[in-house]
């Protein structure tokens, strides 16, 4: 038997707890359902691997590889590199903030630098995983159709995962003595969503700029770009021929991640135990408010319901930068409209499907918030307010939000082009009216801490909600050519929404 | 309304019952309430006490709507709740052991909260809610978020938004849990006061000390049905000779109804 306290036996441990975790994430506590979700994800991998194989069959793949390649690849590296660092984020934000075992492990005679070592390195483990999982497909096809050299694709997303972690650990120990924990939880969130969304977007608003247009493929390929590229044979591209399969290149990239990750936990886990306490003193700590009263004085049950739902929202920084950091998405579109505004382009009907993609993710987290996250249920339910009428002030508060993030876009819309602003506010109306349709059949009773998991709390919600979203979004971009041609998304988000409706839980009218 | 009800309706209506169920039950994996007769008077103080998983709060979400029972009826001050839910719930307030509160509000802007849902005016609810908070000893922290608030400090905010709209019968369960002695004597004194005052109160509690002290009958539940209730004497006489305190007198009748129901199995 392993010795307890030490890394071994931190290791079983964080194992035993992440397995148990994946399997309730997939089962959600019924054994049955667990294997039907695998038998899902399966098949979905099987699906994606003759997608990625059908889209590579006819790409010519050069070896050794040119330069619109090598751009192409190391465009794609970035990007991925950009999601794991964010990913990266959260998760050591994570690790120094979420209490869980930790008071009982910072309480104990066990060493608090062995178990963050162990979970630094699960961190990467899951980093990569995550990763690997949305890359494998690419990767297997491109070795089957280009050669086993490309499994070493596997090698570098472990190196950039390591890296990743490591930058992340830093950053997060830099901003905490820089800020004070108190801060460092928000913003390191915020850090780690804009760096999620920073390669693409800023890929996007390039692409916007130079050749007015979002794709990035084609800004990738474009001259400009291609230009102004390192030559083959550059060290900037060593990850990238690790990819393609140069040991001395993965070589390189597997013992940089490597050495970056010991290094920073050899530097960061005397300081764990430290930093963990600080950051659980300013949980416990007391968050005053303004000395002038309350402004928060409702005059009916719907009033209250609203304003209830609104200060809570605005008073959490944590729960508004998660709901709003979609809306990060918008900006492209914004730079597209504002060129069309000085009659630099004709991209306005652009922004018509983005917007309604986005105002329904956004109404569906807000609904959530809304409905499943309502911390006091049994107040609610115990008032003298009929059900009707405390589901229509949840809704109009999600209304309202959506109203005042989408209201500014869709007026500037209106002014270029005042038929796609009506299909806008047509499709953000419609696609916001189904997400928070999908939230109240599929409500739950869960703290509104665990917004971030509301994902898995039914993942036919999710589904129907993206599913929605993107129907709708499609119904909007085609309204904009010819509102006929809109009619087939149509029926398809409809079609959703009743499937949804079917296999909710608790059917609802 | 019931604000404005309070008071001089209490007098008219004292011969009222403040709760009557008849029949109540309720089922979930096994019986949760078995064909449950309860009463309780206006202007009583009333205490159930049971074992765990006997029922009591099971009961007691189904009296204040938070829980549709399979049968049986439920009248609060003659309002039978299944059919007028709202008019019932108008004169109730529920308060259960984990205060449901929320992190980002005051405790002021709390019971501002809780008043509108109630439909009390701004002016009354503002009176109310500042009274209140200086009575339950909480004006050093009612411009504070209630997340950083102690678990007491949490129930006797909870315990105030109860309060705000000044119900006909407060029902609680196992309000002195996680309170230490000068708080569970404030909200002792508060309950006394309000039943005082003509208003109800039904309380579950586990601390049979404070049943002892402060009921004015007591309901004794085991597997989801009432085994005894009375005054204390009652209930003495019920459990038979021998049995001084209120402890001796609970554990003989929930051991008899125990040995009841093994030898009916």
């Amino acid at each position: 038997m392993t010795r307890a306290g030490t890394l071994t036996w931190f290791a079983q441990h964080e194992t035993r707890l992440v397995w148990r975790d994946w399997v309730w994430l997939l089962s959600g506590g019924r054994r049955r359902r667990g294997y039907t979700v695998a038998l899902g994800l399966l098949v979905f991998f099987g699906f994606m691997h003759v997608v990625v194989y059908l889209t590579l069959l006819r790409t010519p793949v050069a070896f050794p590889p040119d330069k619109p390649l090598l751009v192409a690849l190391g465009g794609t590296l970035l990007l991925y590199w950009s999601l794991m660092l964010s990913q990266a984020m959260e998760a050591v934000t994570r690790a120094f903030y979420a209490r869980g075992d930790l008071e009982l492990i910072l309480s104990s005679s066990a060493s608090a630098e062995r178990l963050f070592a162990v979970r630094t390195v699960a961190m990467s483990l899951s980093v990569a995983g995550m990763s690997l999982a949305l890359a494998a497909p690419a990767i297997n096809v491109l070795a089957w159709l280009h050669g086993a050299r490309w499994l070493a694709a596997y090698g570098v997303v472990s190196g950039m995962a390591m890296a990743a972690v490591a930058i992340a650990l830093m950053l997060t120990i830099a901003l905490f003595r820089l800020i004070g924990p108190k801060q460092t939880r928000l913003v390191a969130q915020i850090v780690a969503a804009v760096m999620g969304a920073s390669f693409v977007i800023g890929v996007q608003i390039v692409a916007i700029l130079t050749i007015g247009t979002m794709s990035r493929i084609v800004l990738f390929q474009s001259e400009k770009i291609l230009s102004l590229a390192p030559n083959p044979g550059s060290l900037w591209w060593l990850p990238v021929d690790a990819v393609m399969g140069n040991p001395l290149a993965l070589t390189v990239v597997l013992g940089c991640g490597a050495i970056l990750l010991a290094g920073a936990v050899r530097f960061c886990a005397p300081r764990f135990g430290e930093l963990a306490v600080a950051a659980g003193s300013v949980i416990a700590s007391r968050h005053a408010v303004s000395q002038r009263g309350p402004r928060f004085r409702p005059k009916s049950a719907g009033q209250a319901l609203r304003g209830k739902e609104w200060a809570l929202l605005l008073r959490d920084p944590w729960l508004m930068s998660q709901s709003l950091m979609q809306l990060l998405y918008l900006l492209p579109p914004f730079f597209l409209l504002s060129r069309s505004f000085y009659g630099q382009g004709h991209g306005a009907g652009l922004v018509v499907p983005v917007a309604i993609m986005a105002a329904g993710q956004l109404a569906g987290g807000l609904a959530w918030l809304a409905i499943s996250g309502e911390d006091a249920p049994d107040l609610i339910a115990s008032a003298p307010v009929s059900t009707y009428r405390v589901w229509l002030a949840k809704a109009q508060a999600v209304a309202a939000g959506i109203g005042v993030v989408f209201g500014p876009l869709v007026g500037l819309l209106a002014i270029v082009d005042p038929v796609d602003a009506g299909t806008a506010a047509i499709g953000i109306i419609i696609a916001s009216a189904s997400a928070t349709a999908i939230q109240f059949w599929f409500r739950a009773q869960v703290k509104r801490s665990l917004f971030r998991r509301r994902h898995v709390s039914s993942r036919i919600a999710t589904f129907a909600e993206a599913l929605c979203s993107i129907t709708w979004a499609s119904a909007g971009a085609l309204a904009t050519n010819d509102f006929r041609f809109a009619i087939v998304p149509g029926v398809m988000a409809i079609a959703f929404l009743i499937g949804a409706w079917m296999l909710s839980p608790k059917r609802v009218c | 309304m019931a604000n404005g009800l309070h008071g001089a309706t209490m007098t008219q209506h004292s011969s009222l019952l403040a709760l009557e169920i008849r029949g109540l039950s309720k089922k979930f994996d096994r019986p949760a309430v078995d064909e449950l007769d309860l009463t309780v008077r206006a202007g009583e103080f009333f205490t159930l006490l049971g074992p765990n998983g006997a029922g009591k709060t099971t009961t007691l979400r189904m009296v204040t709507g938070l829980l549709k029972p399979d049968r049986g009826s439920i009248k609060v001050f003659g309002i039978d709740v299944s059919a007028d839910a709202i008019g019932a719930k108008q004169i109730m307030a529920w308060l259960s052991d984990e205060p449901m509160i929320y992190e980002r509000l005051t405790p002021l802007e709390y019971l501002y909260f809780v008043a509108g849902l109630w439909g009390v005016d701004n002016k009354t609810a503002e009176t109310r809610a500042r009274d209140l908070i200086a009575w339950l000893g909480l004006a050093p922290y009612a411009q504070e978020h209630c997340e950083g608030l102690s678990k007491g400090m949490r129930q006797k905010v909870a315990l105030a938004g109860a309060l705000v709209h000044e119900p006909r019968l407060i029902i609680l369960d196992e309000p002195f849990t996680g309170l230490d002695a000068a708080s569970a004597r404030l909200v002792k004194n508060v309950l006394r006061e309000r039943v005082a005052g003509g208003c109800s109160v039904i309380m579950t509690t586990h601390i049979l000390e404070v049943a002892e002290r402060m009921a004015d009958r007591i309901g004794v539940m085991s597997a989801g049905r009432l085994v005894a209730e009375g005054t204390l004497q009652e209930l003495q006489r019920q459990a038979g000779a021998g049995h001084a305190s209120l402890e001796d007198t609970f554990l003989a009748l929930v051991s008899a109804d125990t040995a009841r129901s093994s030898i009916a199995a």
